[in-house]
């Protein structure tokens, strides 16, 4: 370790208007391991997007070995010999692994036909070297999860980086392949290759970092050596800010179980998962990415097969196969994919909001009682003032906070007794944050009950009553009390306890 | 309305402005006769490209709706002759049409849904199917009705006009109405713009899909029986033949998306007319025959063009 290898003077980065990285200068010395945490939307991507040319800095220098440089594109990092490996495969699954790994820098022979046992060859070495069986001449498409993060590793080290961005490299890899990605790591710092190394799980900074910096809210929290630091004082600083009086008061629910989730198991991605949820309740379910909350809520609702377990509605056992029979049995899902799953962007506000509760303004012939509709609407609008033009206003004219109360309303007009909140205020301002917890903490009193998905622990400890930790598709543990404190639940999130 | 939407009302402008250069082109066309013959021609693939507005909405396609066509009638004329070909006979063979529409449609809605085949394969296996069978049965003859009260329903009128253009006109009110102001239509619409949000709001995805197809299979079979009773006869070789084009050119003029989620079924109705005049319009000014599916391609493409360049 010796000489810097990237240096950032006073990098920001803008997306419309809110600053996601604010004045970071650090610098990366050749050679290390350089560890990078905070909370998701901390701006840990998006810092290593600016290194690798996916973003260009709003302000702010880079210098790549002492000279400045402008990292406009991929192409530009990829000269600089940065490489990454993404946050989530991105291989071309029709592509067999060796085509795959060269992409772009394929081996020609005569009359530039490929030399494909040369690439076969090249590739089987280098799988060689990462001590991995995987048989290049295998469809993408065959590979496990864990494999084709393993060729996605031996794609970005085929290119010889001196720099190597690996995000959160670990995510759904079996514990034997992620020591062998820390042996090839440190064999790799030990031929001086520089590794920026993004990850949730303390531990593993812990073991293979040699300095970690933290960021929370796009600001530089801290730099130190690993030795300098352990994992308790990381979580401290990730989370550290006060709470804020957004969140209204807390109720206590009723005694009455109104949902139970019994031993409930999917291949692969939940253990044994055993809950129950009280009537008025908020129940808050924390866990980092890949934790299976969401999962477990797309379990609940039906449109993942349940292969062993038991839900309860009410102390009544039932079986729900699809979203349907999850609305007859008044179970309301917000799914943390609004754009994807929560609207319809060509639909307007009257027609977006009235999609799920449509029959009940039917009669038997099918006919809409449209003047119902259009009263119920105006009622939504004004109680979440829903920004729009009219209610004839498509949803994709409507910004993103607006967007999420129209689907807050789509979900809340079939009258759920039950909702599933996932990632309810994903990319909305402060503002109309309080707006929507002071009216679920009104639905709550009401005797509505909530399960609260949320990355955000300041959301999840101000507004549940009890909070169910998850880490790789378990409950790690359950939080009541003072016990939900941003520490307790990175402590059980990041599995260091439970 | 502050900006006009061409996607909704550009096939009309289209339409106005054709129908004004054919009646300065052409003193014959304006009169009443003629108006009356593109409208009960149009009628036929009309009625198909109502039902196919459903489907396309939906994001699918139906290509054996040609095929179909001529099955259909070809067995209604078989039913009718069993029957004696008397009025009973005439309702038994409408309604035995309608079925086949159904059992049809099902069948492609099935294997698009169910078999998870992309409707542009079904549909094109069925329209092979469908055309073959037509074909076996008869020999690839001709079904002959010996019926002699049939043909005065394809032919006759009702109020000078012909009864076709009534059905045409009584079936896109229906359907309209079916498409803007029920659930199905709605439905429709949201799986056609994103399935997935349809399936998270409890929309029974399939279903609706099926329905579709079993739509544009009583489209088909109204279609059948019509065509059938104006000839009398159906050919089993020629009837139906690229109704299946018409009735998505038809469809498409009329500014509904292929990529589905929105759609008009008066655009169907404007684009169906909009192609029946040119083909009279070709016709009567002696352009040669074999130039007119490339006027009918330009227009197809530039309409389309039209809605895209507006939006």
């Amino acid at each position: 370790m010796g000489s810097t290898i990237i240096r950032t003077d006073g990098i920001f980065k803008e997306f419309s208007d809110v600053y996601v990285l604010k004045n970071i200068s650090v610098e990366i010395k050749k050679g290390e391991i350089f560890g990078i945490i905070g909370e998701n939307g901390a701006g840990k991507s998006t810092f290593t997007k600016v290194l690798n040319g996916i973003f260009t800095p709003t302000k702010g220098k880079i210098f790549f070995e002492e000279k400045p440089v402008k990292i406009r594109d991929t192409i530009i990092a990829k000269n600089l010999s940065i490489a990454t490996i993404p946050q989530e495969v991105n291989l071309i699954n029709t592509l067999k692994v060796y085509e795959n790994i060269l992409l772009g820098n394929e081996l020609t022979g005569r009359f530039f036909l490929l030399n494909k046992r040369e690439m076969t060859q090249e590739v089987k070495d280098l799988f060689k070297s990462l001590e991995t069986e995987i048989d290049p001449q295998e469809k993408i498409s065959n590979l496990s999860i864990a494999q084709k993060r393993m060729v996605e590793i031996a794609k970005a080290i085929s290119q010889n980086p001196k720099v190597l961005i690996m995000d959160e490299p670990t995510e759904s890899l079996t514990f034997h392949e992620i020591n062998i990605l820390f042996s090839l790591m440190k064999r790799l710092k030990e031929r001086g290759v520089t590794i920026i190394y993004i990850s949730h799980k303390l531990k593993e900074i812990k073991d293979i970092c040699d300095r970690v910096m933290i960021l929370r809210d796009g600001d530089f929290i801290s730099l130190n050596k690993i030795t300098e630091i352990d994992e308790n004082e990381m979580a401290r600083r990730m989370v550290g800010r006060e709470l804020n009086t957004i969140f209204p008061p807390k109720v206590v629910p009723k005694e009455e179980t109104v949902l139970r989730a019994e031993g409930l198991i999917v291949d692969g991605l939940l253990h044994n998962i055993s809950f129950g949820l009280k009537r008025g309740e908020i129940l808050g379910f924390a866990g980092l990415i890949g934790s299976g909350r969401t999962e477990l809520a797309e379990a609940i609702i039906g449109i993942r097969k349940i292969n062993q377990g038991k839900i309860f509605i009410k102390e009544r056992e039932c079986r729900i196969n699809s979203p349907e029979d999850a609305v007859r049995h008044k179970i309301g899902y917000l799914s943390e994919d609004r754009q994807g799953i929560g609207i319809l962007r060509n639909f307007n506000v009257k027609n977006n909001i009235t999609l799920t509760s449509l029959p009940q303004y039917c009669n038997s012939l099918g006919l809409i009682d449209v003047k119902r509709e259009i009263k119920k609407v105006h009622f939504y609008g004004d109680t979440f003032e829903i920004k729009a033009h009219s209610i004839y206003t498509k949803l994709e004219f409507l910004s993103g906070g607006n967007q999420q109360k129209v689907s807050l309303a789509k979900i809340l007009d079939p009258e759920p007794k039950i909702l599933i909140l996932d990632e309810l205020t994903k990319g909305i301002d402060v503002g109309t944050k309080r707006d929507i917890y002071k009216f679920i903490h009104n639905l709550a009193i009401s005797g509505l009950s909530c399960i609260l998905i949320s990355s955000e622990l300041e959301e999840i400890i101000g507004m549940s009553n009890r909070v169910i930790v998850m880490h790789n598709g378990r409950i790690t543990g359950v939080l009541e009390g003072d016990k939900i404190n941003e520490e307790e639940i990175m402590f059980y999130a990041t599995g260091l306890k439970g | 309305m502050k900006k006009l939407n061409y996607e909704r009302y550009g096939s009309l402008f289209i339409l106005i402005l054709l129908f004004i250069i054919s009646s300065i082109a052409s003193p014959y066309f304006l009169q009443l006769q003629n108006i009356l013959n593109i409208l009960r021609q149009v009628s036929y693939t009309g009625i198909i490209a109502l039902g196919m507005t459903f489907v396309i909405i939906g994001g699918g396609i139906d290509l054996s709706v040609g095929s179909m066509t001529a099955l259909v009638g070809g067995i209604i004329i078989l039913v009718l002759n069993h029957f004696g070909g008397g009025i009973g006979a005439i309702i038994i063979s409408i309604l035995f049409g309608l079925l086949l529409g159904i059992i049809g449609g099902t069948i492609n809605g099935l294997l698009i849904t169910k078999g998870r085949i992309a409707p542009f394969i079904v549909t094109l296996g069925t329209m092979a199917i469908f055309r073959s069978l037509t074909l076996y049965i008869i020999s690839a003859g001709e079904f002959r009705s010996k019926s002699e009260i049939f043909p005065s329903i394809g032919m006759g009128s009702f109020l000078f006009i012909p009864i076709p253009i009534w059905i045409f006109i009584g079936l896109a009110i229906v359907f309209h109405i079916i498409l803007n102001n029920t659930r199905y239509g709605r439905y429709i619409c949201a799986i056609g713009s994103n399935e997935k949000v349809a399936q998270y709001a409890a929309i029974n995805v399939d279903r609706v899909r099926v329905i579709s197809y079993i739509i544009v299979g009583i489209s088909v079979a109204i279609s059948s029986f019509l065509l059938s009773s104006r000839l009398n006869s159906i050919s089993s070789s020629n009837a139906g033949l690229n109704f299946e084009l018409d009735a998505i050119s038809a469809v498409v003029i009329g500014g509904t998306s292929m990529a589905g989620g929105s759609g008009y079924i008066s655009g169907a109705v404007f684009g169906a007319i909009l192609l029946g005049i040119i083909n009279n319009m070709l016709n009567m000014l002696g352009v040669s025959p074999y130039l007119q599916g490339t006027v009918k391609g330009l227009l197809i493409i530039g309409a389309v063009l039209l809605q895209r360049g507006k939006r």
